[in-house]
C-alpha cells in the first residue's frame, strides 16, 4: 500500500514517500534510535497510542519531534465511538438515560442529570420535580465530581510513576461509590436520575452512612494533598507545564477546572443554577497560574467544596425524610419503586403484588408506560450543567413522540482536547503525558 | 393511546408552524401496523415564529443585532422563535459569519463562546433538510441563545465560523462527519469520529441504525430500528 491509497488521520505527516517507518512494541528502543541515527532523518513522527496506558481511554496522539522537543501535535479520536446519540433516537426517553450514562463513564451521573433536565424542560415539568429528588441529584452529582477529580489526580500521578497517588485516590473514590451504590444499587452507569426525578429513594440509614464516610473521603484528600502539593519532584514535573492562559482558553472554548485555573471563576452551578444549587453554600476555587500544577490544586480544592455540599445534602435528606422522589404526574413517573430482593434489584414486591394481584388498570398502566414510554411535545431545548470536566451541554429535539428525534451532547472533554496542541507544542515529549492528564478527558465521552 | 388522533396539525400554541419535523403514518414505526390506526397521517411541526415582544432580554439582543446588520437584517434573520424560555434565531447562511462576528464582538452582545454545532436532519422539510444548531454562551451577560441555519440536502454548504470561534473546529468536523454538512472555509474538514474512508453520514435519518435480530426463547426479536414501536 502506498502513501496515496492509505487513509488515515496523519494528513500532512505522511505525504513524504521517503519517510522510514519504525514500529516499537515497548521493547528495546535503542535499536530504533540507532536506525534513526543511521538514516539521519531530522523529522521524526511518533505515534502515541491508540492503546497507550496514559491516554485515559483510546486516544491516538501524533507527535512530530526534534530530539526531545515536540514541534507538532495532533490528536486522533474516534476509537471509542459507539453511536450512543444515534442509538438514543431508537429508545424511549427513559431508556435514553441508560445510554448517555455510558458516555463519560467516570462521571456517569452528570450525563444522566443534563439529559433528564433537558427532557424535563421539553415537558415543562422542571419546577415539578420534588425537592427530595433534587437533593438526591445534587448528592449524586457531587459524589461523582469527587470521584472524577480523584481519577484525574490519581491517574495523573500514576502516569508520572507515583503509584501511591493512584491507590490513595482510588480508595477515596471507592468510598464515593459505596454511597452511590447504597442509594442506586450500582457503582457506575447507574441510570439513577430519570426524567421526573430519581428512580429510587435512598434506603434507611443512608444519612448516617454518608456522615460516616465523609471523614474517610476527606482523609484520602488530605493524603493526596500531603503526598503531592509540596513534593519537589511533583512540582518540577507540573509547575509551568501545559500552560494555557485566559485568552487561549476562551478562544478554544475551554471550561471547567482548566478555565478556572486561568483565572475566570465560571461555573454553571453558580452562573445558571439547576437542581437547587443556589441554595447550597460552596465556593468556586480559582487560580491564575494556568498550569498543570494549579489544576491539580483546583481539583483537590473542588473535592473539599463538594464534600461540603454532600454534608448539606445529608442534612436535607434527613429533613425531607419520606417525601416523594418522582413527579406526581403518573403519565410520566416511572410506575415502580425498586427494591433489593434475594435475586438482586428489581421492582418492589409491593408493586408486583399491586399490579399482578390487585389492579388490572395498574398493570395496563405499568405495561404501557414501560414498553411504550411517554410522549414529549415537539420542540428543542439546550441545557447545560457543570460536569466535573467542564460545561456539559445537551441539545434535545423532540418530534412529539416517545423517542428523541435528536440527542446531542457537548462533552467538555471533546472540546477541551482541542487544546492538546497548544499545551504540548514546544515542550518536552515527557510533558505530553502531563498535558493529557491535565485536560482530564475520558475518551468514552469524547467519542460517544 | 386514543389521544393520538387529536394531535393538532399545528404547533400547540397556535403559532404559524416553522419546521416540519416529520410526517408520521400509522401508529407503529415499522411495517405490519395492526393498531387500527394504520391510515393515520400526522404532520409534526416545531413551534413557529414568535412575534414581538419576545420578553426577557431577548428583544434587546435582537434589536442590537438588527441595528448592527443594518439593511441586511431582514435577509439575515429569517425567523425568531421563543420557545420554552429559549431564544432561537434562524439565520440565512450567507450572513452567518457576520452575525457570529457581531455576537462575539459587540459589547452588549458578547457571546464569547460557541458551545459547538449540533446537526439535525429533517428529511420531511423539503429544501431545508439539514439544520446546524449553534448554542452561543455569553459569560459576561450570563445568557444563552441559539443560532439555527437550515440548508438543503442538495446543497449542504454552510460557511465555517472557525475564524470567529476557533473552538468550533472539532465540532464542525463532527457535524460534517455525522450529517454531511460542508463547512466552507474550515481549516481541515476531515472526518473525526468515523474512519477516514467511511462512506455515508451515520446520523442522518436515512442511514440505518444497523443491528441484527436476536433469538430469545424461540421468539425472534427484530433489531431496534426494524422493531414495531409506538412513535
Amino acid at each position: 500500500m502506498t502513501a496515496e491509497d492509505t487513509f488515515h488521520a496523519m494528513g500532512a505527516f505522511t505525504d513524504d514517500p521517503e519517510a522510514a517507518e519504525y514500529t516499537a512494541y515497548g521493547s528495546d528502543w535503542s535499536e530504533i534510535a540507532d536506525e534513526a541515527t543511521r538514516l539521519a532523518q531530522q523529522r521524526i513522527v511518533v505515534n502515541m497510542g491508540p492503546q497507550h496506558p496514559s491516554t485515559h481511554g483510546v486516544l491516538r496522539v501524533m507527535l512530530e519531534i526534534e530530539g526531545e522537543t515536540v514541534t507538532e501535535t495532533r490528536a486522533g479520536i474516534g476509537y471509542l465511538h459507539t453511536g450512543i446519540e444515534k442509538n438514543m433516537e431508537f429508545r424511549t426517553w427513559t431508556q435514553g438515560v441508560t445510554f448517555c450514562t455510558r458516555m463519560d463513564y467516570v462521571a456517569s451521573m452528570s450525563q444522566e442529570a443534563v439529559y433528564c433536565l433537558a427532557v424535563e424542560k421539553l415537558l415543562g415539568i422542571t419546577d415539578d420535580v420534588p425537592e427530595r429528588a433534587n437533593v438526591l441529584r445534587v448528592l449524586m452529582l457531587e459524589l461523582t465530581r469527587i470521584g472524577s477529580h480523584l481519577v484525574a489526580v490519581g491517574t495523573g500521578g500514576n502516569e508520572l510513576g507515583a503509584t501511591t497517588v493512584m491507590t490513595e485516590a482510588f480508595v477515596g473514590r471507592e468510598d464515593t461509590f459505596r454511597i452511590i451504590e447504597m442509594i442506586s444499587g450500582l457503582r457506575t452507569n447507574n441510570a439513577y436520575i430519570r426524567p421526573g426525578g430519581v428512580v429510587v429513594d435512598a434506603p434507611a440509614g443512608t444519612v448516617e452512612y454518608i456522615r460516616k464516610l465523609i471523614p474517610q473521603i476527606r482523609e484520602r484528600l488530605d493524603h493526596l494533598v500531603d503526598l503531592q502539593l509540596e513534593n519537589p519532584i511533583f512540582k518540577l514535573r507540573l509547575k509551568n507545564v501545559a500552560n494555557l492562559n485566559l485568552a487561549g482558553a476562551m478562544a478554544l472554548g475551554i471550561t471547567g477546572p482548566m478555565l478556572r485555573s486561568a483565572g475566570l471563576p465560571y461555573d454553571v452551578r453558580k452562573a445558571e443554577p439547576y437542581c437547587g444549587y443556589e441554595t447550597y453554600d460552596f465556593q468556586i476555587p480559582t487560580s491564575t497560574d494556568a498550569d498543570a500544577y494549579s489544576r491539580v490544586v483546583l481539583r483537590l480544592e473542588e473535592c473539599y467544596e463538594s464534600l461540603k455540599i454532600v454534608a448539606q445534602c445529608a442534612d436535607r435528606l434527613e429533613q425531607l425524610e419520606g417525601q416523594p422522589v418522582m413527579v406526581a404526574d403518573k403519565k410520566i413517573a416511572w410506575p415502580a419503586q425498586l427494591a433489593l430482593g434475594p435475586d438482586g434489584q428489581g421492582n418492589s414486591l409491593d408493586h408486583i403484588r399491586h399490579i399482578m394481584g390487585e389492579s388490572m388498570e395498574a398493570l395496563i398502566h405499568h405495561f404501557k408506560l414501560v414498553t411504550e414510554g411517554f410522549k414529549v411535545p415537539a420542540g428543542q431545548v439546550y441545557t447545560a450543567i457543570e460536569g466535573p470536566k467542564g460545561l456539559l451541554g445537551c441539545h434535545l429535539v423532540s418530534d412529539g413522540g416517545t423517542k428523541p428525534w435528536r440527542a446531542h451532547f457537548r462533552d467538555p472533554g471533546f472540546n477541551n482536547l482541542q487544546s492538546l496542541g497548544i499545551l504540548t507544542e514546544g515542550g518536552q515529549i515527557a510533558d505530553v503525558v502531563v498535558s493529557i492528564a491535565t485536560i482530564d478527558m475520558v475518551l468514552g465521552g469524547v467519542d460517544r | 393511546m386514543t389521544d393520538d388522533v387529536t394531535v393538532p396539525p399545528t404547533a400547540p400554541d397556535g403559532r404559524e408552524p416553522l419546521t416540519l419535523i416529520n410526517v408520521r403514518e400509522g401508529m407503529f414505526g415499522a411495517p405490519g401496523d395492526i393498531s387500527g390506526y394504520d391510515g393515520l397521517v400526522r404532520r409534526i411541526e416545531m413551534p413557529g415564529a414568535t412575534d414581538r415582544p419576545y420578553g426577557d432580554w431577548f428583544d434587546g439582543v435582537v434589536d442590537i443585532l438588527e441595528e448592527l446588520l443594518g439593511d441586511r437584517a431582514e435577509q439575515a434573520i429569517e425567523y425568531v422563535v421563543v420557545d420554552r424560555g429559549e431564544l432561537t434565531l434562524y439565520i440565512a447562511r450567507e450572513h452567518l459569519l457576520e452575525v457570529a462576528q457581531h455576537l462575539r464582538d459587540d459589547q452588549d452582545l458578547r457571546f464569547e463562546m460557541c458551545l459547538g454545532v449540533s446537526g439535525v436532519h429533517y428529511p420531511a422539510e423539503t429544501g431545508r433538510e439539514l439544520h446546524a444548531v449553534y448554542p452561543m454562551q455569553s459569560i459576561t451577560h450570563n445568557r444563552r441563545l441559539r443560532l439555527e441555519v437550515a440548508v438543503s440536502d442538495a446543497d449542504p454548504h454552510i460557511p465555517s465560523i472557525v475564524s470567529v470561534y476557533p473552538m468550533n473546529n472539532w465540532h464542525e468536523r463532527e457535524t460534517w462527519d455525522f450529517f454531511g454538512i460542508i463547512f466552507d472555509g474550515h481549516p481541515s474538514l476531515a472526518r473525526i469520529e468515523m474512519p477516514d474512508d467511511w462512506v455515508g453520514h451515520p446520523q442522518r435519518k436515512d442511514y440505518p441504525l444497523g443491528g441484527i435480530p436476536v433469538e430469545f426463547k424461540g421468539a425472534e426479536v427484530p433489531s431496534p430500528d426494524t422493531r414495531r414501536q409506538y412513535r
